[in-house]
């Protein structure tokens, strides 16, 4: 067995999943503070919006500008639900309702009382909203910017929806100041620690699932979509299904994501589902590479990190370097670092000659066909 | 009857400033397939460039009529940079445009606000703006009109350029068939940059218009950018008349549900409701008709 | 019995009033090799677009006793029509094995689609034998020369299982070895099959029609062998007539001494 043929193997696939376990589950708390790792874990629901932004944009060619809609989603349905639980048993009106007015819960709160109509409604409700979207969008083959321009029409009018009706959602400040999750005690280490073990958990999940969709026939359906959609419907299949399917998978991740978010970090508020922090959630896609498996988690790490470091000592240079990335990742180097990945093994390998001869990879444009 | 006509009024108003903000984009988005978050940002530097001539002047009459060319030139010079330094090579990927785009605009909003600072700043308009004037018992607010007006000259003078004269001609064949135009000895380069400069310019204009209906801060082009993109694609791309309908409709739409709903409601059912028209023509009102159709 | 015949009964295309496909009538029947000829803008493009559903179009397009008319291009092509274009559109980013096994997958359930490619189909080795791809199976489609990559559309179109087969000049801009190359592949797939071409390339199709049909201004002009039709007077006019075509393009149409 060849080292190539080694590394896509069933067992390096495996491997690779045993190291990041360790890499996240065992080395990250040894080292980091609690502190530093509730900032991990709120990195890691970047990541998990990231792996479907890859899947979305980087292989099916869906510029998703609005996925801090899918996330705000997540993250507000999960947040009623522990606002509910918290409320005081006499009254079960939320604290911050019972202060603005007397009115009691809207209706439309009531249905999140129960934790496992939360649970399905933050997987289902995301994907109904994608569905729609993608649905109107795709089969009327809108095009790409068109998309592009809706999805983020969508996501402003979700903040501003948020904003304006404070009463029920928190206007700007949001929803924060959780004490329980499904009974445990948001002050406990231990429970804190367990909040961080599931979202490293689900992100490896959603890293497995994107993987399966990325190597399966339908990875290969969604690509070729990307490239031509009309001569895959020339084929007799329907680009519009396709399409939908990995924008509703990207929307269940952010979906998760934020439901994840809301108990790590403790707040939700429209600054996180409005038009910069979605399309925020691009620049670490873009630099990560966005078509690889990986360089969408890897980027929305390092620059979820970046940002938390850069803007605690200089607050307007992280804007700076923000707009900067984008401007020089997207225009001159648009297949990310992942793209530097080739011209690095080059250099290696004219470093030791003996190995060229089976490595090349690239196949040759004069290849005989007869 | 006072309430129907003020309401059409206010979506009129709101329509205009739409139109104006979209105008540029209607060009730029039209022409070449950029999608430029920047333009926005452009619009805010008008804004910011008529409250540095007020300063200069001191008097709000003779400023603002020197803040409409001035803007348009920043707006425009701005623009022809952007172009130079980052699109140009980049008109093979438009949804990408986009991002690099967006990145300028937060560095652009970030050096507002460390130049001008975050609070808002006010231009006071001129005297002869002051006021409303009375039509059947409504008072209509001069300002207002002054920026339908403006709206609609913008709109005769790019109508007209596009129509009559030489460049326009470039213009329309660049957008209908780009590698005909080439091979025909239009430089679609010089084009490009032209309209992105004409486009980028309309922003400026736009940004002093809305020096008019209150105080400017940095995030100033970000209230106006999705709006004025959604009236480009409900529009057309590439047709004028297109955007100034859409412009019209969304705006009176927008002030007749705000007035039976909430302004933020009134933002989500616009949204659907585009989103419904789309499903009726895909491709906005207007289509310009080409052979390929793959 | 065989129904696998494409008839057009009043086949009209118009955009905003100009008629681009004007009443026509055609069968095509199984084992015909079928040339759509006629000057530029005579509509032949807009025919096969309108057949594969990319345009809307009223009379009717029977195909193996169904209409296809109305129908959507993806359904049109479920039911066995395929075609390909002018530029020759691959996936660029996939290997010519992927290209093939997607072609072939129309029908594939949801588990099969959920799955990894293990082995290649059937009918994805065979129709890279056709095509005289096997060699580069594993190349990316983006790398093949401009004929390999056409010869990729038809070997498409073949594993799609499509019965009817219409091409928008697949010899466009390929060498004289390629073309006769693919006249020898088209005549192949002729044998079992309804196909037919729309061409410019006049030497090409003389060299393997077996049938032509001229179309001018959106109608049908005249119909028959290749001999047949160089002999109309009709056709020699569109042909000679001022402004429409060089000398040399009539001669290539009508033969020498026209």
């Amino acid at each position: 067995m060849n080292l190539k043929s080694f590394l896509s193997s069933r067992w390096a696939v495996a491997a690779g999943f045993a190291v990041a376990a360790v890499l996240l589950l065992v080395v990250a708390p040894a080292l980091l503070s609690s502190f530093r790792l509730g900032l991990l874990g709120k990195y890691l629901c970047y990541a998990m919006v990231a792996v479907g932004i890859g899947l979305a944009w980087g292989r099916g060619g869906m510029l998703v500008l609005g996925q801090g809609v899918f996330f705000g989603l997540g993250a507000y349905i999960m947040a009623m639900h522990l606002k509910l639980a918290d409320a005081p048993p006499s009254t079960g009106v939320p604290d911050f309702m019972a202060l603005i007015s007397s009115d009691g819960v809207p209706a439309w709160w009531e249905p999140f009382r129960s934790g496992a109509v939360t649970l399905i409604a933050i997987v289902v409700v995301p994907a109904a909203v994608a569905v729609l979207l993608g649905l109107a969008t795709f089969r009327r083959r809108v095009r790409g910017a068109y998309f592009a321009i809706l999805s983020q029409a969508l996501a402003a009018a979700f903040a501003i929806l948020l904003i304006g009706n404070p009463r029920s959602t928190g206007g700007s400040t949001g929803l924060n100041n959780f004490k329980g999750f499904f009974g445990f005690s948001l002050r406990d280490p231990a429970n804190r620690m367990t909040l961080y073990v599931i979202a490293v958990v689900a992100l490896l999940a959603m890293v497995a699932v994107a993987r399966q969709l990325m190597v399966s026939r339908y990875g290969e359906l969604l690509v070729a979509c990307r490239d031509a959609e009309e001569r895959v419907r020339f084929l007799g299949y329907d680009p519009a299904a396709i399409k939908t399917f990995a924008y509703a998978v990207a929307a269940v991740m952010a979906g998760v994501a934020g439901a994840l978010f809301v108990p790590i970090v403790g707040i939700v508020s429209p600054n996180d589902v409005g038009i910069v922090p979605s399309i925020g959630l691009l620049i670490g896609v873009a630099i990560g590479g966005r078509t690889t498996l990986l360089g969408p988690v890897l980027g929305a790490i390092a620059v979820a990190w970046a940002q938390t470091s850069l803007s605690e000592r200089f607050p307007s240079g992280w804007t700076y370097a923000q707009g900067l990335l984008f401007m020089l990742v997207v225009a001159f180097l648009p297949g990310g670092l992942a793209s530097l990945r080739p011209i690095v093994r080059g250099w290696r390998e004219r470093q030791r000659p003996s190995r060229t001869a089976d490595s090349a990879g690239v196949p040759s444009l004069s290849g005989s066909s007869r | 009857m006072e309430i129907l006509l003020s309401q059409l009024f206010n979506g009129l108003s709101g329509g205009s400033i739409l139109l104006l903000a979209a105008l540029g984009l209607a060009l730029t988005f039209g022409q070449m397939g950029v999608i430029n978050m920047a333009h926005g940002e452009f619009i805010m530097a008008g804004a910011y460039t008529a409250f540095v001539v007020q300063n200069l002047l001191g008097d709000a009459g003779s400023s603002l009529l020197v803040s409409l060319p001035a803007a348009f030139v920043v707006g425009g010079l701005l623009g022809l940079a952007l172009e130079a330094l980052l699109l140009r090579r980049m008109y093979h990927r438009p949804l990408d445009t986009l991002l690099v785009t967006f990145g300028v605009s937060l560095v652009l909003q970030q050096l507002a606000r460390d130049v001008f600072g975050t609070a808002g700043v006010d231009v006071a308009a001129p005297g002869w703006l002051s006021g409303p004037v009375q039509v059947f018992g409504v008072a209509f607010p001069k300002t207002r009109l002054f920026i339908l007006a403006l709206a609609i000259v913008a709109v005769v003078v790019l109508s007209a350029l596009l129509a009559f004269t030489p460049l326009g001609r470039r213009i329309r064949a660049t957008v209908q068939n780009r590698s005909l135009a080439e091979s025909s000895g239009i430089s679609t380069r010089r084009t490009d940059r032209i309209t992105f400069f004409v486009g980028s310019g309309l922003a400026g204009v736009a940004g002093v218009a809305l020096t008019l209906m209150g105080s400017i801060s940095s995030n100033l082009g970000t209230n106006y950018i999705v709006d004025a993109f959604l009236v480009v694609v409900v529009g057309g791309v590439g047709q004028i008349k297109g955007a100034v309908i859409a412009a019209f409709v969304l705006g009176v739409a927008q002030s007749w549900i705000e007035y039976s709903t909430t302004a933020s409601i009134a933002k989500v059912v616009v949204l659907v409701l585009i989103v419904a028209f789309l499903q009726a023509r895909p491709q906005g009102i207007f289509v310009v008709r080409t052979r390929s159709l793959v | 019995m065989n129904v696998d015949y494409l008839e057009l009964t009043d086949l009209t295309v118009s955009f905003d009033g100009f008629v681009a496909v004007d009443r026509v009538n055609m069968s095509v029947l199984p084992g015909d090799l079928r040339f759509l000829i006629g000057p530029n803008g005579a509509g032949k493009t807009t025919l096969i677009d309108a057949v594969s559903g990319l345009v809307p179009a009223t009379g009717t397009a029977r195909w193996a006793g169904e209409n296809l008319v109305g129908r959507k291009v993806h359904r049109i092509a479920r039911l066995g029509v395929g075609r390909t274009f002018q530029t020759a559109t691959v996936f660029e980013e996939l290997t010519v094995a992927q290209n093939l096994d997607i072609a072939a997958g129309a029908r594939r359930g949801l588990l099969t689609l959920a799955r990894r490619r293990t082995s290649l189909p059937e009918v994805v080795v065979k129709a890279m034998d056709t095509i005289g791809l096997t060699d580069l199976a594993d190349a990316l489609a983006g790398t093949l020369s401009h004929g390999q990559k056409q010869w990729l559309e038809i070997g498409m179109v073949l594993v799609q299982d499509a019965r009817l087969i219409m091409l928008d000049e697949p010899v466009a801009g390929m060498s004289a070895e390629e073309k006769d190359e693919t006249g020898r592949l088209l005549q192949r797939i002729a044998a079992d099959l309804t196909v037919v071409v729309v061409e410019h390339d006049m030497d090409f199709m003389r060299a393997f029609a077996t049938s032509v049909t001229v179309l001018h201004a959106g109608k049908v002009l005249a119909e028959g062998s290749v001999a047949q039709v160089q002999a109309d007077p009709r056709v020699q006019e569109v042909y000679l007539g001022p402004g429409e075509h060089s000398k040399a393009v009539a001669e290539a149409v009508l033969g020498e001494g026209a």
